[in-house]
């Protein structure tokens, strides 16, 4: 019953918009949120902290040195050089092999083989291999890419190429998988836009649905990257060195397919060894790793803000 | 009637005991009518009758949805567009359409309407047919100093003009309309009646239309269509849209048209 307006007085209304004062629950639930919000920032900068504070001062002394010398047992002379080629290399392959397949099944399954059976087994498989742990992803790198170049004979197999490939199919799954889902957000009025005046396929794909998606996709492609260059034990698997090794004065196909390591694997290997430097060099390299993924990511927000203007 | 009052022209599009599905479920059934060209006909019916379904058949826009199929025979100029052989995307170039909500591509007004020349390989001066095709579609004084910026900038209105510029540059026959006014105001709706005016001189316009009004006004020819107890449409009553409004046959389209029912 809604009381008669002519006879409710000001204060009365005032009184019923303030409502009946503070609803606990939602305080309760908010300060909730705040608080693991907090705790998840805090946990971040405590680590970020620790590992500044104890990498910085090798970086500033050593300055380039560190991060061209090669792997050494005598902590003053040992650098990430290798492991930073190694790295580079390892991302050149995924993006090189991981984002044109992945990319290119997802149109498949999203723009190609819609609704089919075959279709839907093959999405639920993937969503299940991006699960996979990555150690599987080793033994597959070491059976199939390694076992393939010492079939090839070159060398006993365990080369960079190999560790490369071998990352590339860990993160393909969920390549596949967020440009799928950006291909999926595309609005279908765009498509059947496209084909209203007559565009095929083929032309709806690359010239309309592709490009809407690029933002997205980009996301995913960096995600990827980033979790590629992080790996370590599907490389130990695929056979990056743990000790120092050295490269000597090969060529380029001869450091392609020579011994290798990659970043992640150097600051795992110095921080079991016994010298306390060796743990300084350790978050050192660590602050190397964090660079290149900030910055990676820093790359892949300015493209998708590059790429929406576009519009 | 004398025999020169009319105008006698040929059907473009012949709909011949057409039937339309999505599965198992029979949306439309036995449809037969013969679109004239250069009139303008108008689709109307209550909502889930299957005007949109019977038009994204007519253009095999349909095709597009997963089960949706068509029986019967839809003629373009004598040729069944279902056929053997029949390239849906050819389909699409000599009927175009133009929807509900105004979608124009994530691009810029130009590359909007350059976007089917392009596609279809149109030869000759691209900017040329771009203004031409902003012109008839009554858009060119508001956007000519700003065709570089996207087309999603433009208000509802304009885009909807924007998306018939689209369809008309790539000069096809027929252009099939759903409900193309839905999302406008009087004064936008006015501006696309008035456009559909001009461009039936040119080309065979076929509009879904829930407003009865814009029917009367703006339909050479209107078709009504209603659902059956298995709640698949048919169609009821069709012809002049002066006829059909004045004296129709059926009751039911009666209190259609009258608004007492749908
Ligand atoms: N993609 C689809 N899959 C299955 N059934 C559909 C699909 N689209 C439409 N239908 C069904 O087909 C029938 C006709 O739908 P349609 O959209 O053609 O009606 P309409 O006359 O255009 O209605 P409205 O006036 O509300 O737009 C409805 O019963 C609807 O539920
Ligand atoms: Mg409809």
């Amino acid at each position: 019953m809604q009381p008669n307006p002519s006879t409710v007085t000001s204060g009365a209304v005032r009184r019923g918009l303030q409502g009946s004062g503070t609803h606990w629950p939602s305080v309760v639930f908010q300060v909730l949120l705040a608080a693991s919000l907090l705790f998840t920032l805090v946990a971040l900068l405590v680590l970020l902290a620790d590992v500044l504070g104890r990498g910085m001062p090798v970086l500033s002394e050593r300055g380039i040195d560190f991060l061209t010398a090669p792997l050494s047992s005598d902590p003053a002379k040992a650098g990430v050089g290798q492991a930073l080629w190694g790295t580079f290399v390892i991302g050149v392959i995924v993006v090189g092999v991981a984002f044109p397949l992945g990319v290119a099944t997802a149109v498949y399954l999203e723009e190609y083989a819609t609704g089919s059976r075959l279709t839907r087994l093959v999405d639920v498989n993937i969503r299940n291999l991006a699960g996979v742990p990555s150690i599987v992803y080793g033994l597959l790198g070491l059976a199939v890419f390694v076992g393939l170049f010492k079939w090839l004979g070159l060398g006993n197999g365990r080369n960079v190429i190999a560790g490369g490939l071998t990352v590339a199919v860990l993160v393909l799954p969920i390549v596949i998988i967020t440009a799928a889902e950006a291909i999926r957000a595309v609005p279908i009025s765009i498509r059947e836009a496209g084909y209203g005046v007559g565009a095929s396929r083929w032309q709806v794909t690359a010239k309309l649905v592709l490009p809407a998606a690029f933002p997205g996709i980009l996301t995913g492609i960096v995600l990827s990257l980033s979790r590629a260059l992080g790996e370590t034990a599907p490389l130990i698997l695929a056979g990056a060195v743990l000790g120092s090794f050295s490269s000597g004065n090969a060529d380029l196909l001869g450091q392609l397919l020579g011994p290798y390591t990659a970043l992640p694997m150097v600051v795992y290997r110095w921080t079991t060894l016994p010298q306390d430097e060796f743990r300084q060099l350790a978050a050192a390299g660590m602050v190397v790793l964090l660079a290149i993924t900030f910055a990676a990511n820093g790359l892949a927000i300015y493209l998708r803000n590059r790429y929406s203007r576009v519009w | 009637m004398s025999i020169d009052s009319v105008t006698v022209t040929e059907p473009v599009i012949r709909l011949e005991a057409v039937d339309l599905y999505y599965g198992t479920f029979r949306a439309v059934r036995d449809i037969s009518y013969a679109f004239p060209a250069n009139a303008i006909t108008a689709l109307i019916g209550p909502s889930g009758c299957g005007k949109s379904t019977l038009l994204r058949s007519i253009n095999r826009m349909n095709d597009l949805v997963p089960g949706a199929r068509a029986t019967g025979r839809m003629l373009y100029h004598g040729e069944d567009l279902y056929g053997h052989g029949v390239d849906p995307v050819e389909v699409r170039r000599r009927i175009g359409m133009v929807f509900q909500k105004p979608n124009p591509f994530p691009k810029s007004i130009y590359d909007n309407v350059a976007f089917g020349p392009r596609v279809n390989g149109i030869k000759g001066d691209l900017d040329d047919l771009v203004e031409a095709s902003l012109r008839r579609a009554a858009l060119w004084d508001d956007v000519k100093d700003k065709l570089r910026q996207s087309g999603l900038a433009l208000s509802g209105g304009q885009q909807q003009r924007l998306c018939i510029a689209r369809a008309i540059a790539t000069e096809p026959e027929v252009i099939l309309m759903d409900e193309p006014c839905s999302a406008l105001d009087p004064r936008s709706t006015l501006q696309i009646e008035e456009l559909m005016l001009e461009l039936k001189t040119r080309y065979t316009i076929i509009i879904v239309t829930h407003n009865m009004q814009q029917a009367a006004r703006a339909s050479d020819e209107t078709v009504f269509l209603t659902m059956g107890d298995d709640r698949a449409g048919y169609l009821v009553e069709a012809g002049t849209t002066s006829d059909l409004f004045t004296n129709p046959r059926s009751q039911l389209t009666e209190d259609y048209v009258s608004g007492r029912f749908g």
